[in-house]
């Protein structure tokens, strides 16, 4: 029985992306309980320079061209195909626009069992073990990874990606396609995003000032750590209307709600009217002169301290964090 | 030579104009001189494409679908302001700004805060959207116990319709804590309905939505219907307007009060109780639906005179004339879509005029109020040094607990 | 265009949740349930296609508590066909299951279309428009924001993490999973809701026999450990911000 782990890294327009890692670092753990090889399976055209940094023990290589770009009809013949063929342990797929594509066509087209929203993985004597995370994050549940081949989508949270990352590539191995006739998908184009201002309601990380900002040339001192984060500005009430930020990145019971993945609110009390807007937020962190603001009702993490003193210095360090 | 707009539609029109009958003393607007003193004295009427003056004229020309594609009618915050000044008594503000929100309502044209706030009324019984099961959270702690009916099974003197925000935000609970420390306090019998209180459901009737208002009063009713007492204190000036005005045409009639009419009612007791001074200046806002929906005006002011200490400055708009907080009309779930209109708001006009008066405490007697003017108060720049304290709050201070 | 919408009902977050006796599942007991927000968004985007291009909108649901009201709602917004299955739903149920008895109904109707939300907060076992396009053998594109139609096929606009765009061309039938309809879900006046409840009928039809399998066991549910208060990060102002670096790295943003 092959007791090797699949992760199918996901790749778009030449990056690979996060959750990849994230899988890898997951299957290194199952694999070590089964004593098996993590398998990092690569789908593309002209795509083998993907590999470098996967922390894989090997890289099945599958090229063809209606795999150059990403299609769900695509993907999951070719994936099919390759599963039925060498039946792994597990295959984990990730938990976005890409793997949920495939990942129930191929529990259905394989009839194989699947789990969704998996967080973090163990291993318990033989046994191979999820647990995921559903309802908002309120509720976990945990199981068995049943024999003799498991699908899983897998959300970011649980393993840190540079654990999934290696200096040493892996030893790539291509795999014909079968023949891709009757793909019933076909991309068109891709758009870029308008130039026009952002929609905060889809970001993942924002940086959101309130009255502690003070005034409008310290906004500048958001902006840079938003730059470097990769984030983007939101605020509270008195900004906005101040004018100081244009009402698209109102967040609130007046304005938007929110749903990224981490939340920093700086300077921002935390009125019932803000929080409306943010609970839909995994993680939230919040920096405030006032150790009683209810914000720190609802923050995972709290800094009590002036937000116009720490951010030079974390803008800083993250900085150096993601090498400028 | 100008084109003139013919509207799609002349029977929307003469169909709106005649549905206008039905409201009590609807008729009055066939006798409406175009004066145009509604318009004027509106707070955001300079902001409307169609005011009410404006919005009459143009269902007397038969192009009054045109006000329904415009949705500046959202401006209007119920504030009776119009009604109360109108020379011909047309009832402006039911006759007129709620049957045309209804018609916008009815056609889609809604603000996304807005819908928020009524699918929540659908589904939680409450505009907040928090579960109907923590309605009385708010009275956790209080001694003696706060009864609630569903629970005690006993028959009351007064039955304390609470209200959704005097339950559920933050910083409105303290002024109901207040407030049921004050009738621990004159040993008034009271108990609650707790979960399966309802919104009352006016400002959401008067945001045009009708047919929510009924289904909520019904549901009102029915809990009313379980439980024995004498009579219903309201916490809330809209609640206490719905209960008195709009409930008995739905078959639903309770003797009503506003808790500030219950309490001047009881001064004799009250005095004696008020033995902490208060010295400060505080000056009083009358809320749009205590006062000129319903005249109640003297009431607040006894009870402020009877406490110790306090000097009663009054702003220069006062009683009928005063200033709307903008809560009303669905004006709480508005502040967004009429922040872009205006770049004003209503609170703070009124917190600039508190300000003037030397108050250091505004007081005020409708849950809409504390967390707008508050608010408000953050950002006038003179107001840094103002309180916002319900009446209720007020008297607990002078109780000096 | 005969556009069939399947819609779930999910538990309501506002409530508490929690687990039952068993360990394994909910606490049905104090649980409301709520249309599944991306149905939601399936059922505008559904009624919107039908406003631009013509066609019939059928809406098929699981038998549960609170479904008819779901369903009238429905009716009032636009949609012209209600199907409600009912089967032994009350023991719970997971997609692959509730996915094998929608197709065995949707077979039977002839869709050019389905619409459904992309996925659900309870989704445990994959999701049910793509579990359901297998089963009839359909392509499926998911985290749809925009459908189109030029010559008989439709173009799905699929997003991607930063707001980047994918137009993909499916052939029909097919089914879109909805992330989000192209404006969102319209309100609905309670008296047109209650209007729709005395004019529309809803047609029941029995489920077929419910079957989990493609779903896993679960040996454990439970509710992870609340952190009422937040955990304050003290310190120097660098050691401050090192552990939010720190956070950072672990939380998958850096």
């Amino acid at each position: 029985m092959n007791q090797d782990i699949y992760v199918i890294v996901e790749h778009l327009r030449g990056q690979v992306a996060d959750i990849s890692y994230v899988m890898l670092a997951a299957a290194r753990l199952l694999a070590q309980g089964t004593g098996g090889k993590v398998v990092a399976v690569i789908l593309g055209h002209n795509a083998r320079e993907q590999v470098v940094g996967l922390g894989a023990d090997q890289v099945l290589y599958l090229d063809h061209p209606s795999l150059a770009e990403f299609t769900s009809d695509a993907y999951l013949k070719a994936l099919a195909g390759l599963i039925s063929e060498n039946a792994p342990r597990v295959v984990l797929l990730g938990h976005t626009s890409v793997g949920m594509d495939v990942a129930s066509g191929l529990s259905v087209r394989l009839s194989l069992p699947l789990v969704s929203q998996c967080r973090s993985v163990s291993t318990d004597n033989s046994l191979l073990k999820f647990i995921s995370q559903i309802c908002g994050g309120k509720i976990m549940a945990e199981g068995v990874l049943p024999v003799p081949t498991a699908l899983m989508t897998m959300v970011p949270g649980g393993f840190k990606p540079e654990h999934g990352w290696s200096a040493q590539p892996p030893e790539v191995t291509p795999v014909t396609v079968p023949t891709m006739e009757g793909l019933r998908v076909t991309l068109k184009q891709y758009v870029e995003p308008e130039a026009g201002d952002v929609d905060i309601s889809k970001e993942q990380i924002l940086v959101s000032v309130g009255r502690g900002i003070q005034n409008q040339d310290n906004l500048e001192l958001a902006q840079e750590l938003a730059d470097a984060l990769g984030a983007v500005m939101c605020a509270s009430r008195p900004v906005v209307d101040q004018g100081w930020l244009p009402t698209t990145r109102l967040v609130g019971k007046s304005g938007k709600s929110v749903k990224p993945k981490v939340y920093l609110a700086l300077g921002i009390s935390g009125a019932p009217e803000h929080v409306e807007g943010i609970t839909g937020s995994d993680v939230i962190i919040a920096v405030n002169t006032d150790p009683a603001a209810p914000i720190f009702d609802v923050a995972r993490y709290g800094v009590e301290m002036d937000m116009l003193d720490l951010l030079p210095v974390l803008t800083e360090q993250v900085r150096q964090a993601t090498g400028g | 030579m100008a084109t003139i707009a013919f509207s799609q539609s002349p029977s929307f029109s003469k169909t709106f104009y005649s549905s206008l009958y039905k409201v009590i003393e609807g008729e009055r607007i066939q006798t409406c001189l175009q004066c145009g003193m509604c318009s004027g004295v509106c707070p955001f009427g300079y902001l409307m494409d169609f005011p009410p003056g404006r919005m009459i004229a143009e269902l007397r020309a038969n192009t009054f679908d045109r006000v329904i594609k415009a949705d500046t009618v959202w401006m209007c915050v119920s504030c009776y302001a119009c009604t109360e000044v109108c020379p011909a008594k047309i009832p402006l503000t039911p006759g007129l700004m709620t049957r045309a929100k209804e018609e916008l309502l009815m056609a889609g044209n809604i603000p996304s805060e807005l819908q928020n706030a009524l699918e929540n009324s659908q589904r939680y019984n409450n505009p907040l959207g928090e579960s109907p099961r923590k309605r009385a959270d708010w009275a956790k702690g209080i001694e003696p116990e706060v009864k609630i009916l569903g629970k005690t099974k006993q028959p009351v003197d007064v039955l304390w319709f609470i209200g959704d925000y005097p339950s559920y935000h933050p910083r409105v609970r303290s002024a109901t804590r207040a407030l049921a420390q004050v009738f621990n306090a004159l040993g008034v019998d009271f108990g609650i309905l707790g979960p399966e209180e309802n919104s009352d459901g006016d400002s959401q009737r008067l945001a045009g939505e009708h047919g929510l208002f009924e289904v909520l009063a019904e549901k009102n009713g029915r809990a009313f219907g379980k439980y024995q007492f004498n009579e219903i204190v309201t916490t809330d000036p809209h609640a206490f307007n719905a209960l008195k005005n709009e409930y008995p045409a739905l078959g639903i009639s309770y003797p009503v009060r506003h808790f500030t009419q219950f309490l001047a009612e009881r001064l004799d007791q009250l005095k004696p109780i008020l033995k902490q001074e208060v010295k400060a200046r505080v000056t009083y806002h009358d809320p749009c639906y205590l006062g000129r929906a319903n005249g109640v005006y003297d009431e607040p002011r006894a009870l402020l005179k009877a406490i110790p200490g306090v000097e009663l400055e009054e702003m220069s708009h006062n009683r009928n004339t005063s200033l709307c907080c903008g809560g009303g009309g669905g004006g709480m779930w508005l502040d967004g879509f009429q922040w872009e209109k205006a770049h004003v708001r209503l609170s703070e006009w009124r917190v600039r005029e508190a300000v003037t008066t030397g108050a250091s405490i505004l007081v005020v007697a409708c849950p809409y109020e504390s967390p707008r003017f508050e608010d408000a108060a953050k950002m006038v720049q003179q107001a840094g040094q103002l309180a916002v304290k319900d009446i209720a709050e007020l008297l607990v201070m002078a109780m000096g607990d | 265009m005969n556009i069939i919408v399947p819609v779930k009902l999910v538990p309501d977050l506002v409530e508490e949740l929690t687990i039952d006796s068993s360990g394994k599942a909910l606490d049905t007991s104090w649980l409301r349930l709520i249309l599944n927000e991306f149905d939601d968004h399936a059922i505008e985007q559904a009624i919107l296609l039908k406003e631009r291009i013509g066609g019939q909108v059928t809406i098929v649901a699981p038998d549960v508590e609170g479904i008819d009201d779901v369903l009238y709602t429905t009716v009032a917004k636009g949609a012209d066909r209600l199907i409600k299955l009912v089967g032994d739903f009350a023991g719970g149920f997971n997609n692959h299951a509730l996915a094998r008895v929608f197709s065995a109904v949707i077979k039977e109707l002839q869709p050019d279309l389905l619409l459904t939300g992309v996925q659900a907060h309870n989704d445990l076992d994959g999701s049910v428009g793509p579990l359901l396009a297998e089963q009839l053998g359909m392509p499926y594109i998911g985290y749809v924001a925009g459908v189109t139609l030029t010559d008989g096929n439709v173009i799905a606009r699929k997003e991607y993490p930063g707001g980047l765009i994918a137009e993909m061309e499916v052939t029909l039938p097919a089914v879109l999973g909805i992330q989000a309809a192209q404006q969102p879900p319209r309100y609905i006046a309670v008296s047109k809701v209650r209007q729709a409840m005395k004019t529309a009928t809803i047609e029941e039809q029995t489920a077929a026999e419910l079957d989990p399998t493609g779903g896993l066991t679960i040996g454990r549910m439970f509710q992870p450990e609340a952190g009422a208060q937040a955990t304050m990060i003290t310190g120097e102002v660098n050691e401050i911000a090192a552990r939010l670096v720190s956070f950072f790295k672990e939380l998958g943003i850096l």
